[in-house]
């Protein structure tokens, strides 16, 4: 009831919002109040959480009976640290918007629809109802880079719509699959875990994870697929960027975990190694393309390819120790700290990506463009700006004490074992990354002021402190996840060591 | 003949009584208040979903020697086009407030209506000439209705190839009369197999080529871009979904009884038809800029849809359920999106729609559930139906037409949102409104998105109990 609560309040504040004609600054506060309770809510989750016990406060209702479809939620160690995030994100992002923007009862009510979806397909314990979010997060966010985002918005909007429906389509023929090869036949996510569809049918079992691998890598993004995220990335408002790269991204590699490992365990441990290569591919792909960028916020962009390719790497390596281990070893310890890892990554750049987007935000707001080569020197001019963008930055380049390193080393720990060439080529993204970041620092920050035409050096202004209160908790949390990483790792652990026995069947 | 047996065609009775007794009221009634009519067809069509729904639930039945079928396919384009033919009546009387010919009007979508019924419910070869003629005649008139020039030369085209067919469908009947000695499908399905191979392929062409016609399938579809273009959004409405959804469920009676095992490969036939119907209907819908022929194209290819589970009738248990839900959705739906247009008069362009609705958000956000119901999203009705389709046609084996119809899914998507984006900037500037809108096509709008969204959610737990 509580989750069920928790997942439909944003959607029915957005609607009241419309419906009763808010004004709009009382809009914009009311958005900040939902998603305040939404924060209190999954506190109180988190609270009551044992992370041992499995599903918890989960609902199943009766919805398609014809094809066991249900609406079935719950929340295990896996969705809640997701959950979270993306609480506290919208948080910080209805925060952020408190500054002003414009239309604001539509573009609140708009996010809070988004959230709905995002903490929908976390919670969902069924593939239609997975499907249903996902899908509708999609609608959501083309909205909001149309009618919000700068530069050639519509055209962003339209390849990310048509993108990433084509692959929230592959992956609906992959649910469609899942449900076929069940007996009985079930959309029940967590009776197609217990019984897993085409076993001992690997040519189909094949396919049907290709379609899924499909439609979560379109999501995710993974190379070849990431081609619609810069562009969609550039174009959107700041604080559409830190949800899309922040939350919606992560739709993509939570399916992975939820569905596409549990529920065909051997054709994941058959194709482990291509999950590791295409994971791997992501990282550098990612790394390099980022290098080459001289726009702040497509870099960030393409950073996000980066560190989703590790996440993929560490599920794959999950796949690999399981099939390796399948001659009656058992799978090593390792597969548990690689799939930790890859969940903490989910969250880590969340948390660290949602505030680079946001900090760039503030350069558009200042000066209206992104481009390197039209700012510098803004350490002295805007010192809050540079220590925010440092911490990120830092954070982001997989610095100790910051929860990018906890994320990465567990994945690197975990897979060395399993792949150790995989991992020594994705240790080189991490040093591209870190050189990236650096240049991006140094290009900003240091050197002589430089600041687009037009823009008074005088007015650039401090940081105001709605920008700060939205930024720094992201920044908050990333460190108290690098100081204190058992706070998140004694959650996702126990689950993690599940999926990896799921997947070791 | 019983009394029993005209009883279980009282939906029907109800749509004819309308129709006779709406055009002797017309007679009688001054041209100012002749809105009367109109209220006299409402309620036929209102008794006739009532009658319907209140058998929805009974055991299948066949009545009058077994040439006419009561069963839930019946019983739920029964309601489709009970519930449809109300939105089109209502969409008329706008458009036709004070018309010399407003009682005709009526009076002929009423039996349009009562042809789409007797469509779906018919299991004998000739009640379904008889049905098909019913459904296609008044609707040529109608097509023709303001005796404008593409109007009539719609009405035309449309009356042209559909006799030609007709033809067909006569020579198709006379093969199975032939081969078999019997029109009846029960009969037929028992002694088809036994008759020659090319007499019983000449009966399945006949008279499939007869319903694909009226549902707008490729390759007998060039009428329907002009029919729906030609004429007003309210007839366009009815001719691109009333006929439609009775000749898909005659068609599925076709494939799963009769034909279910000669002639062979016809499950083949209509699952090239049903992937020439999405891939054509949306490669032609691309870059229509007239409202009303890019809705006609997207028509096309949801028919495509709904033979990909005629393709597997009789063959997946599954496959008649889904054929309901998305008979009813696409009803919905497609009433909604003419209801758009219509709700936005004298602009029958993709921009021009965009500069009718400044000011008015809630015609959008209508607008936008119609048209994502038509692409499939989550949680809208089609969405549901799309589900089905795909997951029998996957069950049937059919797996290369499930990732066409998917790739046409996306595709169609690009020109939904041609419509979609202009509204949405329009809508989203702070320009104010401008002019009025017709009421009654702002509340049909509004009641099919929410129909959609309500039966999106709810349709699970209906078909359950149906």
């Amino acid at each position: 009831m509580l989750l069920t609560v928790l997942v439909l309040l944003p959607a029915l504040a957005g609607l009241v919002l419309v419906a009763a004609r808010v004004p709009d600054r009382a809009a914009s506060w009311a958005w900040v109040a939902t998603s305040s309770v939404v924060v209190g809510l999954v506190a109180w989750l988190w609270w009551g959480f044992d992370p041992g016990g499995g599903f918890q406060y989960d609902v199943k209702l009766r919805w398609i009976p014809t094809v066991d479809a249900s609406y079935h939620v719950g929340v295990d160690g896996l969705s809640l640290p997701l959950l979270a995030l993306t609480a506290v994100l919208f948080w910080c992002c209805a925060v952020w918007s408190l500054r002003g923007t414009p239309r604001p009862r539509s573009h609140a009510a708009l996010f809070l629809l988004l959230q709905t979806t995002c903490l929908g397909t976390f919670a969902a314990l069924d593939l239609i109802l997975f499907f249903l979010f996902f899908d509708l997060s999609i609608v959501a966010m083309y909205f909001v880079i149309a009618g919000w985002g700068h530069g050639d918005r519509r055209r962003s909007a339209l390849t990310f719509f048509l993108y990433t429906f084509l692959g929230s389509l592959a992956l609906l023929l992959g649910f469609i699959g899942l449900f076929l090869g069940s007996e009985p036949r079930t959309f029940d996510i967590v009776r197609l875990v217990e019984d897993p569809p085409w076993a001992g049918q690997s040519g189909t079992a094949t396919w049907v994870l290709l379609a899924l691998v499909v439609g979560l890598a379109v999501k995710t993004p993974l190379v070849p697929f990431h081609t619609w995220l810069p562009p969609a990335h550039t174009d959107a408002p700041a604080e559409g960027s830190a949800v899309l790269a922040g939350v919606l991204l992560k739709l993509g590699t939570f399916g992975f975990v939820r569905i596409a490992m549990p529920t065909l365990p051997d054709a994941w441990q058959r194709w482990g190694t291509w999950i590791v290569v295409i994971g791997v591919v992501s990282v550098l792909w990612g790394a390099l393309v980022a290098l080459a960028q001289d726009d702040l916020k497509r870099m960030i962009a393409y950073t996000s390819v980066n560190h989703m390719g590790y996440v993929l790497l560490g599920l794959g390596a999950v796949g690999v120790l399981a099939r390796d281990g399948a001659d009656g070893s058992g799978p090593a310890a390792a597969a548990g700290v690689a799939a930790t890892g890859a969940v903490v990554q989910m969250v880590s750049h969340g948390l660290l990506t949602g505030a680079l987007f946001l900090v760039a935000g503030m350069l558009w707001t200042r000066g209206g463009t992104y481009a390197f080569a039209r700012w510098g020197g803004l350490a002295r001019a805007l010192p809050g700006f540079a220590v925010l963008f440092a911490v990120a930055a830092f954070g982001s380049l997989g610095l100790p004490g910051l929860s990018g390193f906890v994320a990465e080393f567990q994945i690197f720990a975990g897979s060395l074992a399993a792949v150790p060439v995989a991992v020594v080529v994705a240790v080189v993204g991490i040093l591209l990354t870190a050189g990236l970041f650096l240049r991006a620092l140094q290009r900003l920050l240091t050197g002589d002021l430089r600041v687009p035409d037009g823009v008074d050096t005088g007015g650039l202004g401090a940081v105001t402190t709605v920008e700060r209160v939205a930024v720094v908790p992201l920044l908050a949390l990333s460190v108290a996840v690098g100081l204190l990483p058992w706070v998140l790792v004694d959650v996702v652990g126990p689950a993690a060591d599940g999926l990896v026995a799921l997947v070791a069947r | 003949m019983t009394a029993q047996d005209a009883l279980a065609l009282l939906p029907e009775a109800a749509l004819l009584a309308a129709a006779v007794g709406g055009l002797l009221v017309g007679l009688w009634t001054p041209q100012r208040a002749q809105r009367r009519v109109a209220w006299i067809a409402v309620a036929g069509c209102l008794v006739s979903a009532a009658a319907a729904a209140a058998v929805l639930g009974d055991p299948v039945r066949t009545v009058f020697s077994g040439t006419w079928t009561v069963d839930a396919t019946t019983g739920v384009v029964r309601l489709a086009v009970a519930a449809a033919t109300a939105a089109v009546v209502v969409l008329l009387r706008t458009e036709l407030a004070g018309h010399p010919r407003e009682t005709e009007a009526y009076v002929l979508t009423l039996l349009v209506a009562l042809g789409a019924d007797a469509l779906a419910a018919t299991t004998d070869a000739l009640l379904l000439v008889a049905a098909y003629l019913l459904a296609s005649v008044p609707a040529y008139t109608l097509t023709a209705f303001r005796k404008d020039a593409r109007g009539t030369e719609a009405a035309l085209k449309y009356y042209l190839l559909s006799a030609l067919v007709g033809v067909v469908l006569l020579v198709g009947a006379a093969a199975l009369v032939l081969g078999t000695g019997r029109t009846g499908y029960a009969a037929v399905s028992a002694s088809l197999p036994a008759a020659a191979p090319a007499v019983a392929a000449l009966a399945a062409l006949g008279l499939l080529a007869a319903v694909l016609f009226k549902a707008g399938a490729v390759p007998v579809h060039f009428w329907v871009p002009d029919a729906v273009d030609g004429a007003s959004p309210a007839v366009a409405a009815l001719i691109s979904t009333v006929p439609k959804i009775g000749a898909v469920a005659a068609a599925f009676r076709l494939v799963a009884g009769p034909f279910a095992e000669t002639p062979a490969g016809l499950a083949l036939g209509v699952a090239l038809v049903a992937a020439a119907s999405m891939t054509l209907g949306n490669l032609a819908a691309f870059w229509q800029t007239s409202l009303q022929r890019l809705l006609a194209y997207s028509t096309i290819s949801q028919v495509g849809y709904l033979l990909m589970i005629v393709t597997v009738a009789g063959t997946v248990e599954l496959a008649a359920p889904a054929l309901r839900l998305y008979i009813a959705a696409y009803a919905v739906t497609n009433i909604g999106a003419f209801a758009a247009v219509a709700a936005v008069p004298r602009r029958t362009t993709l921009v021009g729609w965009a500069a009718g609705v400044t000011g008015r958000p809630w015609l959008l956000v209508s607008l936008v559930v119609c048209l994502l119901g038509l692409v499939g999203t989550p949680p809208t009705a089609v969405f549901l139906g799309k589900l089905g389709a795909f997951t029998t046609a996957a069950d049937g084996g059919y797996a290369w037409l499930v990732v066409l119809a998917a790739v046409n899914s996306v595709a169609s998507l690009f020109y939904y949102l041609r419509w979609v984006a202009p509204a949405f900037r329009v809508v989203t500037s702070t320009r104010p409104r401008r002019g009025t809108v017709p009421r009654p096509a702002v509340v049909v709008l509004h009641t099919a998105a929410a129909t959609s969204l309500l039966l999106g959610i709810t349709a699970g737990l209906l078909g359950a109990s149906a």
